[in-house]
């Protein structure tokens, strides 16, 4: 265990790398997922595309996703762009039904109410239904967190930084190396997740507001 | 005012929802739209803020076309109250009252100085503001949403079913505070119930409306009672409509003087006596002995329904509820001022036909 002391910097910056390519799919997926989720939301026929298509996709596995990244986007092989886009594929995946079913959680009477006071449809949207769907999204992100912080290290095969790498130098010589890439994908993980779960509860006072 | 002319509303499957209905809601006033599911009566109240649109025919908000205002402008103007309330969750109370000034695009300050206005208004303590609608009762969360509906002062109130989802208790109170409301704010309401009781009890006019969107009837409660104008509505205002007509009538019934004796007072008497405490508020009966008896508390007969001096229906149960056929009448103290006789009452009844004040 006295690899991750004597290589400090390293692994921090292994930690950067890994943070980087983890998180960045995370956000851009949840750009791209919440039109998608309304969509699905709102037309049973959109809705019947999307969501097979999304479990499709998250069932190609992470390496074959990656590898075909440069061929997709004609991006050279070294280019962290390829494991970004890997990653917020998977993420859109799984968080469009989040998205979807939290909207679809939000109460019909009050969408009602809502445009019955005036709101027009996109102010409605950012202003009711999206913080309604907060909770079951913010499930959603979670899961989707923690998969990118394990599938980053994929990225390693075909040499891009982050954990991964110290899996391969690990395993060709010294397996303490391996402990700290390990060690460091735990916390990584754990850390997100509480961070994540901490927004929720700050963006959802009304949810612990008992009686 | 709003003015219905000739409003037709058909879904895309053919029912015709409302056919054809012609009707004005005078400014100030209380309307009632009461019938039995299908009856339209929702769907006529839903068009005047365009939550549906006609498929034919005007509608007139104060003279103007409500189909030539975009929609949520035009909502912005008209206040609206929902059943269970349709608080936003993730706000707070003070927040959903002022949802329609921020909309249109009051400052959050100013915005939020009316909204705690309004909530003393409807009977709420200012520090609800703060609470989300969940930690809030249901009877509570309906007059938030009545405050919300009040809150950029609109002309118009609609009020769709608002009281159904809470208790009987609850409902009548807020019933209650809604015609003191009125009396304060003097909005042209319109308000759509299934239940007569509510409509007659609400409505300065119902208007009864039957399955396939037909008008069956409007007028004053009063009216509907006495002279209903077919045997749907005399079906839909009940078997005691007769009775409930009382409801409407004040008029002076004679009250007679009644010995009142006190617990511990011996009594001669073969003649009912109202037992009184030392303030004279009536505690009970004591039913007509033979010789003389003292006045004891399990003596006592619980007595039946107070006259408040009001209408006719409050005096005529008030007689017959009483194990005496005595109706009491208190004063604003609850004092005993006498007694009134159901015979008198009918008496009363029948003064008030002869000079026309029972519609017909």
């Amino acid at each position: 265990m006295t690899w991750i002391f004597e290589n400090w910097d390293k692994f921090l910056e292994a930690s950067g790398v890994h943070l980087r390519l983890a998180v960045i799919p995370v956000l851009l997926g949840l750009v791209v997922a919440i039109p998608l989720g309304w969509l699905a939301n709102r037309s049973r026929s959109a809705s019947a595309v999307l969501m097979p298509l999304s479990n499709v996709l998250y069932t190609v596995p992470s390496l074959a996703m990656i590898v075909i990244m440069p061929v997709l986007l004609g991006s050279k092989i070294l280019d962290e762009i390829n494991i970004i886009v890997a990653l917020t594929i998977y993420t859109v995946a799984l968080l469009i039904r989040n998205i979807a079913d939290g909207l679809h959680s939000v109460p019909g009477h009050v969408v009602a109410a809502a445009n019955a006071m005036g709101f027009r449809p996109l102010r409605r949207f950012l202003t009711v239904e999206l913080p309604l769907a907060v909770p079951v999204t913010i499930a959603g992100l979670r899961v989707a967190m923690v998969s990118n912080i394990s599938m980053v290290s994929i990225g390693a095969l075909i040499g891009l930084g982050g954990y991964g790498q110290l899996f391969i130098q690990g395993f060709q010589s010294n397996e303490d190396i391996i402990w700290a890439g390990l060690i460091g994908t735990l916390v990584l993980a754990f850390i997100g997740d509480v961070l994540l779960q901490l927004a929720g509860r700050v963006l959802t006072p009304w949810v612990r507001a008992g009686r | 005012m709003i003015e219905f002319r000739a409003v037709t509303k058909r879904f895309e499957d053919g029912t015709i929802a409302v056919d054809e209905l012609d009707l004005t809601v005078e400014a100030g006033t209380i309307t009632v739209f009461v019938g039995p599911s299908g009856c339209g009566k929702t769907t006529s109240l839903r068009m005047v803020n365009r939550m549906i649109d006609p498929t034919s025919g005007t509608i007139l908000v104060d003279g103007k076309d409500v189909l030539s205002v975009d929609p949520p402008t035009l909502r912005r103007g008209i206040g609206y109250v929902i059943q269970q309330a349709g608080l936003f969750p993730h706000r707070t109370v003070l927040d959903n009252v002022a949802t329609v000034p921020l909309l249109s695009g009051w400052d959050r300050r100013r915005a939020r100085t009316r909204a705690a206005e309004l909530l003393e208004t409807v009977g709420l303590p200012a520090e609800f503001g703060k609470r989300y609608p969940a930690q809030l009762s249901g009877g509570q969360q309906q007059r938030v949403g009545v405050a919300r509906a009040l809150a950029a002062d609109p002309p118009v109130l609609l009020m769709d079913e608002p009281f159904s989802a809470v208790d009987p208790i609850v409902r009548e109170g807020l019933q209650d505070e809604l015609l003191r409301l009125q009396a304060e704010i003097g909005k042209t309401i319109v308000f759509v119930t299934h239940d007569i009781d509510e409509a007659l009890k609400l409505g300065d006019k119902v208007a009864v409306m039957r399955t396939g969107g037909h008008l069956a009837q409007y007028a004053k409660p009063a009216e509907l009672l006495s002279a209903p104008a077919n045997d749907f509505v005399a079906n839909f205002v009940g078997k005691d409509r007769g009775y409930r007509t009382l409801t409407f009538l004040s008029a002076d019934v004679p009250v007679h003087e009644i010995d009142a004796v006190k617990v511990g007072d011996t009594v001669t008497s073969n003649s009912w006596k109202l037992v009184v405490d030392d303030t004279r508020r009536p505690l009970g009966w004591l039913s007509p002995v033979d010789g003389s008896v003292e006045v004891t508390a399990d003596r006592l007969i619980a007595g039946g329904s107070l006259y408040d001096g009001g209408t006719l229906r409050s005096a005529l149960d008030a007689a017959l509820s009483s194990p005496s056929a005595l109706g009491v009448t208190v004063d604003a103290e609850g004092a005993v001022v006498g007694v009134v006789h159901a015979d008198d009452v009918l008496k009363a009844l029948a003064a008030a036909r002869a000079a026309g004040e029972v519609p017909s």
